[in-house]
C-alpha cells in the first residue's frame, strides 16, 4: 500500500471540512450542504481518476470490467459512514485479485483482495466510509495480469469526519472480536459465502477528540487473511476507508469439514486470531 | 412557556429540524422553580434558545440558577448551556457526558453553525457534576432525583424526577409524536422504558411532543416502535437483507404514527441493525 499512502497528503485538501451525514439528530443535511461535493464537473472526475489510475497501477492499460466486474452501491446512501458494496464478478474470467478504489476519499485504495486456492471470488461484500460526492471504482485483475473496470457514482458525503460512536475509549472495548456466519448449508466441494464481522473502531485520523483538541490518532485494520485448512482463501490489504467494526462478506470452497483462520492486523500491529469451525460446531 | 405541575415550567420545541430561523428551538427546555434555587432542565439547542429561556425564568423568579441539567449529548439540548455560564451555575451530566462530549462537539458545532451561522452555539460547557447511578439535588425543599441510565437514546442520558410533584423529566428517553432518533441502543432504551414505566410518575415531560403526557400511558407510543424496530430489524438479518435494503424498508408500519419519520427511521434502522446483527 506504499503507493495509497503516498497520495495522502495531496488528497486530504478539504476532506476535514465536510460536513455531512450521519445525521445529527435535529440538523438536518441541507441542499446548501450537499451542493459543494456536487460543484466538481465530469472533467475534473475523469482528471482525478486518470492520475490515481496512473498512481496505483502505472502504465499498465486497463479494459472496460462491464462483462467482468459489477459493482453495486446505494447511489445516496443513507449513512456516508457505512456504504454497502457489493462487487459481482462475471463466472468465467480467472481473477486473481480485486481492487475498490473510492476517488475522492483521503486515502483512495479502500481494499485489494487476492484470491487464494481456497477462495470463491464471485461476490464479495463490504461497508465503506464515503467522504464526497465521488465514483467508486472496482479492478478486477485477471490470471493472465490483464485489468478490467467499472465504476459507480455514489452521492453521500462525511463518513470519513463522522464521530465513530459516542465515546472514543468505549469503541476500544472489543477491538478485535470476530463473528463467522455462514450464509448457506455446508457441502463438502461446494462453494460457500460467509459474513465475517470484527470489532474494530477503524479509527482514520479525522475524528476530533475536543477534550485533548486533537483527532484520535488512526487506528485501523491493514491486512485480513483468511484461510481454510491451511490453504488461503484471501489476502486484503485495507485502510482508513472500511467502516466502524467491518462486515466482509466473501466466498470459499471447503473441500471437507475444516477451519476457517482469520488473522486480523492492525495499524498499530496488534494481531488479532480467530478460528471457526466449518460448519459450525 | 406552559406549567406542566406547580413550579414547573416547560417549552415546547417545534416539530422541525433546526434551521436558522428556529434558532434550533426544537426540544422540549424548562426549569424548575424550588424554595431557594432554580434548576433549568435542558439549556436549548443554540445560545439564543438558551438566553430566550433564560429571560423567561427572570419573568417567573428572581431566584437563583444553580442547576442546568444536561439531558445528554445531543445539540438541540445543550448547545444554550453557555447562556447560563454568567449565572454560574453547577452543570450537571451523565458520567459518560464529558466522553461523548469531547469526540462528538466540533462535528456537531460545525454542522450546526452551518445551519444557524457562526457564534450561535456558545463554547463548549463540560458537566461539573457528574451523576453515576443516581443523585439528588436540592432547589430548597424540592428534591430532585436525578437517575444515570445505561445507554439508551444515547450512551449518557440523564432523567430527573420531582418527587413533589410525581413528574418526571425525562427529555429523549421519551418521544412522543415526533420521530424518535436511536443514536445508543435499542436494547438498552426498551430495558430502560421499563424501568421508567415503573416509576412512581403521574406525568412525564418528553424531550419532543407534548411537554407532559400521563405516565405511564405516554410510554406506549414510542415503546410500540421500538419493538417493531426491534422485530422487523431481527426478521432482516436473519433473512439476509443487506443493512442499506433494510434501513428502507424496516417499520414503515410506523409511518404514519410519527412527524419526521423519513428523516429517522431509515439512520434508526441503521442503528439497531449493527447492534442486533452481533445477538
Amino acid at each position: 500500500m506504499g503507493v495509497t499512502r503516498s497520495l495522502l497528503p495531496a488528497l486530504m485538501l478539504g476532506s476535514l471540512a465536510a460536513l455531512a451525514p450521519p445525521r445529527v439528530q435535529g440538523v438536518d443535511d441541507s441542499a446548501a450542504l450537499m451542493k459543494q461535493h456536487a460543484a466538481e464537473d465530469a472533467a475534473e472526475r475523469a482528471a482525478r481518476w486518470k492520475s490515481l489510475q496512473q498512481a496505483v497501477f502505472g502504465a499498465r492499460q486497463m479494459q472496460d470490467g462491464s462483462a467482468v466486474i459489477q459493482i453495486e452501491a446505494p447511489e445516496h446512501a443513507l449513512d456516508a459512514a457505512l456504504v454497502p458494496v457489493t462487487l459481482t464478478l462475471t463466472p468465467g474470467t480467472a481473477v486473481k485479485g480485486v481492487y475498490l478504489v473510492i476517488d475522492n476519499n483521503p486515502s483512495p485504495v479502500a481494499s485489494h483482495f487476492t484470491f487464494g486456492p481456497r477462495a470463491d471470488p464471485r461476490v464479495l461484500k463490504l461497508r465503506v466510509r464515503v467522504n464526497q460526492y465521488t465514483y467508486i471504482h472496482a479492478i478486477a485483475e485477471g490470471a493472465d495480469g490483464k485489468l478490467y473496470v467499472s465504476q459507480q457514482f455514489v452521492k453521500t458525503s462525511g463518513g470519513c469526519s463522522a464521530p465513530v460512536g459516542p465515546d472514543n475509549l468505549q469503541a476500544l472495548k472489543d477491538v478485535g472480536l470476530m463473528k463467522l456466519h455462514l450464509l448457506g448449508a455446508f457441502q463438502a466441494g461446494k462453494p460457500l459465502q460467509a459474513q465475517l464481522m470484527i470489532r474494530h473502531p477503524n479509527f482514520n485520523g479525522m475524528q476530533m477528540d475536543q477534550a485533548t483538541r486533537v483527532f484520535t490518532p488512526p487506528r485501523f485494520i491493514r491486512t485480513i487473511d483468511a484461510s481454510y485448512d491451511g490453504a488461503a482463501v484471501f489476502h486484503l490489504d485495507s485502510d482508513i476507508s472500511l467502516s466502524t467494526d467491518p462486515v466482509i462478506t466473501f466466498g470459499f470452497v471447503p473441500d471437507k469439514q475444516g477451519t476457517m483462520k482469520l488473522v486480523v492486523r492492525d495499524s498499530d500491529n496488534a494481531l488479532f486470531n480467530h478460528s471457526f469451525d466449518v460448519p459450525a460446531g | 412557556m406552559t406549567q406542566v405541575a406547580p413550579g414547573i415550567y416547560m417549552r415546547r420545541g417545534v416539530d422541525e429540524d433546526a434551521s436558522a430561523s428556529n434558532d434550533d428551538a426544537i426540544a422540549n427546555i424548562g426549569f424548575i422553580v424550588g424554595g431557594e434555587a432554580v434548576a433549568v432542565t435542558d439549556a436549548g439547542g443554540s445560545l439564543n434558545d438558551g438566553r430566550r429561556l433564560r429571560a423567561s425564568i427572570r419573568r417567573v423568579t428572581q431566584l437563583p440558577i444553580r442547576y442546568v441539567l444536561m439531558s445528554h449529548v445531543h445539540p438541540d439540548h445543550v448547545f444554550g448551556a453557555g447562556a447560563f455560564s454568567a449565572d454560574h451555575p453547577t452543570f450537571v451530566g451523565h458520567a459518560a457526558l464529558p466522553g461523548a462530549l469531547a469526540s462528538r462537539w466540533e462535528y456537531y458545532r460545525a454542522r450546526t453553525e452551518a445551519i444557524l451561522g457562526r457564534d450561535t452555539v456558545g463554547p463548549l460547557v463540560m458537566p461539573a457534576m457528574l451523576v453515576k447511578d443516581h443523585a439528588q439535588i436540592d432547589l430548597g425543599g424540592r428534591v430532585l432525583e436525578l437517575t444515570a441510565h445505561g445507554i439508551a437514546h444515547t450512551d449518557c442520558d440523564l432523567s430527573a424526577f420531582d418527587r413533589q410533584s410525581a413528574t418526571l423529566i425525562a427529555a429523549d428517553l421519551i418521544f412522543v409524536r415526533r420521530a424518535p432518533s436511536l443514536d445508543g441502543s435499542l436494547r438498552g432504551w426498551l430495558k430502560e422504558l421499563a424501568m421508567l414505566k415503573g416509576a412512581p410518575a403521574k406525568r412525564a415531560v418528553p424531550g419532543h411532543g407534548p411537554t407532559s403526557v400521563n405516565w405511564p400511558e405516554g410510554s406506549q407510543d414510542l415503546e410500540r416502535y421500538l419493538q417493531v424496530l426491534q422485530r422487523d430489524t431481527r426478521a432482516a438479518i436473519k433473512k439476509g437483507v443487506e443493512i442499506d435494503a433494510a434501513a428502507r424498508t424496516v417499520g414503515l408500519s410506523e409511518r404514519n404514527r410519527w412527524v419526521l419519520f423519513d428523516d429517522y427511521n431509515g439512520h434508526n434502522v441503521l442503528q439497531a441493525f449493527k447492534e442486533l446483527e452481533w445477538e
